[in-house]
């Protein structure tokens, strides 16, 4: 590990041999797989898919007379991203570190409850039912990272149980829509720049930033991805492996929490049902997972998972304008999982964002069961 | 660097087994029986029974054989489920389709049989070959297209319930002729003891004996030396993406007679089976069964299965609100998995008198493994 925090810059990406020997550069070039030049970068790949799914839903939304880059239709889109997209991206952190979090949908829906119940539709009250909803959901993540990364129990138990007994709450103490949204909060859901980007997008695009450097430049950042990739070696490098742990689960929670305000800021009422129903839990694993990272934890990006949403969002929408039956919605979503997971799974492995494989010289693995163990071979 | 770790593992496990016998084949059969106890598979047993004394303690006429026999009937969809689930995360990956699966059955047999005496037995026939198929494409996504288990099936799961509820409208359709519901809530009349004996249970205990049959043979065991490290079996000559194959085709068979068997007590509608993967995981996990694969019991699963059944009516008798439930069922499952976690750790370390130092490395501890098709790294 001290190899790669001393190479670790931020120009890692780029070339800049004047500052190293040659030697070591031809060795790192040699070690680059040959066919890189062929081999798209899979977040460059997702956006390829995106691009292809949009240029697809453009002429769909076409021949129905309509128009796919209508004003209207990209603000439904930028909307439709903006609660998966922030959820997901939390969803990110919790993979990337080698956990799961299928609570998402409860803390959405108890974060939306609490919200509405404690703004009671008054502006005066959203500093404080903000700071309450969002206080409650990091504490939920916190319970969640520490029952993961000090009781050792699977993240997967974890977030589901944690889930469960949230849902348990929900059930027993709300019955139907509680409380009201402010005015000034749902103001926000309908105010955006120009009447094409709405708020709520931007909010998912300063989220997506700020967690994108927590990944790229923080010590916490290279931690999360070192104990996703291997948590025993990481701890044997000096890692200390509860923290990182404990605030992508923390993050994440918070996260679900911005979401529920921002679906509060559309719906008007909290709902102790509305989690559930969108079924964030899987839909964010999947656009995680759509968006290349991998699902055991240690490779991928934010980037990517925004990619992943994206499609997810432009599929929705041009089924909607296509008026397809919404039991098929789901046909084609499982489909499009699968098959979009399918085309790139099949290159072995997502590659490692550049500072952990370009700066140092990669030596080639003994064991025939080398990087390549992610998958088994028949 | 993924790479070293199975190996460290497999060789400190090899060393503490150089010349001495497997822990749980040492000594006489009660020992064996009592070291069997405290393992996590055996504890669910012990749990199981304290809860049976509780719930009879509460309501005595609930220990009475009729009564008894009733429930076991009653359990034994989601006891067959959560053992076809075992074979799946054993093996180390996920099946989420089963609900789904269970859903297609029920409105397969709804529809396609109605009032006809003389389709009973085809439609089982077509029933089992559409259950076997959907395990064949949920095994062959994950081990030849390397699509992680956990989102090939979330696709089934998306793309089997769309298409359902597609075809139904969602609502309950067809009914199928009383012969074929007899399969689910009838019995064999006048038996001594227990009045009633249904045809459920009689099913449960074959496919139980035909289950602890297969783990015994060497496909059994291939399939846990697979969960436990993929590399290993495949270097050892497994087929290892037929042998998780096969196991996920007895996964969605076993939906598939949970469904035939649920048909009785439910009738048809499409959202019958709903939650039942979650159901069958807790049941899986409640039962010590390790998630990452490799460790556990196939009875241990159907006794978590019990065991939670068992929670439930307790829960009733004690009169506590239906809304509690998962609050319960996730508070179990957490402290089960975490109490697990520690048992499991402990019993595959060499004892502390063996003269072989204990293994340098966090010995391989369950709750390390991470979902997915990653199953045999650490």
């Amino acid at each position: 590990m001290n190899g790669t925090r001393a190479t670790t810059d931020p120009t890692a990406g780029t070339p800049e041999p004047a500052a190293e020997p040659q030697e070591s550069v031809r060795r790192r070039r040699a070690a680059r797989p040959k066919a890189e030049r062929r081999r798209l970068d899979s977040t460059a790949l997702i956006y390829l898919v995106l691009v292809a799914v949009v240029a697809t839903s453009a002429v769909l939304t076409g021949v129905e007379g309509r128009n796919f880059f209508s004003q209207g239709n990209v603000w439904a889109v930028l909307t439709a991203m903006s609660v998966l997209g922030l959820i997901a991206i939390g969803q990110t952190l919790v993979i990337l570190v080698g956990s799961l979090d299928l609570s998402v949908p409860y803390v959405v829906s108890l974060a939306t409850v609490i919200a509405a119940g404690g703004m009671k539709g008054l502006d005066s009250n959203i500093p404080a039912a903000v700071v309450n909803t969002l206080a409650l959901c990091a504490v939920i993540g916190l319970v969640m990272g520490l029952l993961v990364s000090l009781l050792h129990v699977h993240g997967f138990i974890a977030s589901l149980g944690i889930g469960l007994v949230v849902s348990g709450y929900l059930g027993t103490n709300y019955q139907g829509s509680h409380g009201a949204a402010a005015p000034d909060l749902r103001l926000l859901g309908r105010s955006g720049i120009a009447g094409w980007i709405p708020t709520a997008f931007i909010i998912l695009l300063v989220c997506a930033v700020l967690v994108t450097l927590l990944l790229r430049y923080t010590r916490l950042g290279h931690h999360v991805y070192a104990i996703g990739g291997n948590q025993a070696v990481a701890r044997m490098s000096g890692v200390r492996t509860a923290l990182p742990v404990v605030a992508a689960h923390v993050l994440c929670s918070v996260l679900a929490g911005l979401a529920a305000l921002l679906l509060l800021s559309r719906t008007g009422v909290g709902s102790p049902t509305i989690g559930s129903q969108g079924r964030y839990d899987l839909l964010s694993i999947a656009a995680v997972v759509l968006g290349g990272t991998l699902l055991a934890g240690g490779k991928g990006s934010v980037v990517g998972t925004i990619g992943g949403v994206a499609i997810f969002a432009v599929l929705d929408n041009v089924m909607g304008v296509m008026q397809v039956n919404p039991f098929l919605k789901d046909f084609v979503r499982g489909l499009v999982i699968v098959l979009a997971v399918a085309v790139y799974a099949r290159r072995s492995v997502v590659r490692r964002p550049p500072r952990f494989g370009a700066s140092r010289p990669v030596l080639p693995v003994p064991s025939s069961a080398g990087p390549s163990t992610k998958g088994e071979r028949a | 660097m993924s790479a070293t770790t199975p190996v460290s593992s497999s060789a400190s496990s090899s060393a503490s087994g150089a010349g001495r016998t497997l822990p749980l084949t040492e000594g006489s059969t009660v020992q064996r029986v009592l070291r069997a106890a405290v393992t996590p598979g055996g504890a669910v047993f012990i749990l199981a029974a304290i809860l049976f004394v509780a719930v009879v303690s509460a309501n005595p006429s609930f220990g009475e054989p009729p009564q008894l026999i009733r429930f076991i009937g009653r359990t034994a969809p989601i006891a067959i489920a959560a053992m076809g689930q075992y074979y799946v995360i054993v093996s180390g990956e996920f099946d989420l389709s089963m609900g789904a699966v269970i859903a297609t059955q029920v409105v397969i047999a709804g529809n396609y049989i109605g009032d006809d005496e003389g389709r009973v037995l085809p439609a089982i026939v077509l029933m089992l070959v559409i259950g076997a198929l959907v395990g064949l494409v949920n095994g062959l996504g994950t081990t030849l297209l390397r699509v992680p288990s956990f989102i090939v099936t979330l696709g089934t799961m998306l793309a089997l319930g769309g298409l359902v509820r597609f075809l139904t409208g969602g609502a309950a359709t067809g009914n199928p002729v009383d012969t074929f519901r007899e399969i689910g809530r009838g019995g064999i009349q006048d038996v001594p003891v227990v009045e009633v004996l249904p045809y459920p249970v009689i099913i449960l205990v074959a496919i139980m004996v035909a289950g602890v049959w297969l783990m015994r043979s060497p496909f059994g065991r291939t399939i846990i030396a697979t969960g436990d490290n993929p590399d290993a079996a495949a270097l050892a000559g497994a087929h290892v993406w037929w042998v998780k194959t096969r196991a996920f085709m007895l996964s969605s068979l076993s939906a598939t007679v949970a469904g035939i068997l649920l048909v009785g007590y439910a009738g048809v509608h499409p959202s019958v089976g709903a939650g039942y993967e979650f159901q069958a995981i807790t049941a899986v996990v409640l039962g010590g069964v390790v998630l990452g694969g490799g460790r556990g019991w196939l009875l241990s699963a159907a006794a978590g299965a019990f065991a939670l059944e068992l929670l439930f009516s307790f829960l009733n008798f004690q009169e506590v609100e239906s809304t509690w439930r998962p609050t319960v069922q996730g508070v179990i499952i957490i402290l089960a998995v975490a109490a697990a976690g520690r048992a499991w750790s402990l019993g595959r370390r060499p004892s502390r008198a063996s003269p072989p130092a204990p293994p340098a490395a966090p010995a391989p501890s369950p709750t390390t493994a991470r979902p997915g098709t990653e199953t045999g790294e650490i």
